[in-house]
């Protein structure tokens, strides 16, 4: 009665969920800073 | 500041984690599938908050036009989606062993899934919106309203007759669990609080680059 096929697989969507968003967010911030520094450096 | 509550948020994420697999007792009926409750109640009660959080900066925001209380509404509803449908998968996950179901029609599982789709509403809708402002309007009108399925979402089990269990943390009897499991509980929830606020200021991060982008396209 232990299921750690479905323990391992709660944690595991939540640390892919959250972390993809915090990736995505972190390259999101990255590329718009780069952005926001070439068009003031022209 | 990020970078701080950064290492906070990761600190706690690993004594929770640490808790909940090292130190809480493995439950009596259940066995150890009831560690899952460690990651489903704290994420339920975050999406509450995140919600919550999203209702005063939409009111805020109607009631003054600054732009700030709709960046945070919106990163929190994000952050606040993305923790629901956490508590809807891992709570899938542990139904399946304890109730012998992934999915059943039950008025709490039901409202939450029900949240879920009406932020889900609200992100959409912000996107086809192409006017900022217009689209700040209305997504703050569907997050007030909205929030009003919370208060059902939490009540649900009181009202009607649900496979769901009556509320764990948040009733005014104390807790009936072992007080371990209530402390690790309440370390998960601190964890998952921690790395709701992290979200948002990374995502109102994004939101002031993007409109400061948009800005000097204007221009």
């Amino acid at each position: 009665m232990d299921h750690w096929g479905f323990i391992l697989a709660a944690y595991g969507i939540a640390a892919l969920l959250l972390g993809g968003y915090w990736w995505r967010a972190e390259r999101r911030i990255r590329e718009a800073e780069r952005a926001l520094r070439e068009e003031r450096s022209r | 500041m990020g970078r701080p509550l950064g290492v906070v948020t990761l600190l706690a994420l690993a004594v929770g984690l640490g808790a909940a697999f090292g130190w809480a007792p493995r439950d009596a009926v259940q066995g150890n599938v009831q560690r899952i409750m460690y990651l489903h109640v704290p994420a339920i009660l975050t999406a509450y908050a995140a919600i919550g959080v999203a209702f005063v900066a939409s009111l805020a925001y109607l009631r003054g036009r600054d732009p700030r209380w709709d960046r945070l509404a919106h990163a929190s509803v994000e952050v606040g989606v993305l923790f629901t449908a956490i508590t809807l998968v891992s709570g899938s996950l542990w139904g399946r062993p304890t109730w012998g179901t992934w999915w059943t029609w039950d008025a709490r599982i039901t409202t939450t899934a029900l949240l879920f789709i009406i932020y889900l509403g609200y992100l959409l809708l912000r996107s086809v919106v192409e006017d900022p402002e217009r689209a700040a309007t209305y997504a703050a009108v569907v997050a007030i309203v909205g929030a009003l399925d919370i208060p059902i979402i939490h009540f649900s089990v009181e009202w009607w007759r649900t496979l769901h269990q009556p509320a764990t943390l948040l009733r005014p009897q104390a807790p009936t669990m072992a007080a371990p499991m209530v402390a690790t509980l309440l370390l998960n929830l601190a964890a998952t609080l921690c790395l709701y606020a992290f979200l948002v200021r990374r995502r109102m991060r994004l939101a002031v680059l993007e409109a400061e982008a948009r800005a000097r396209r204007w221009r």
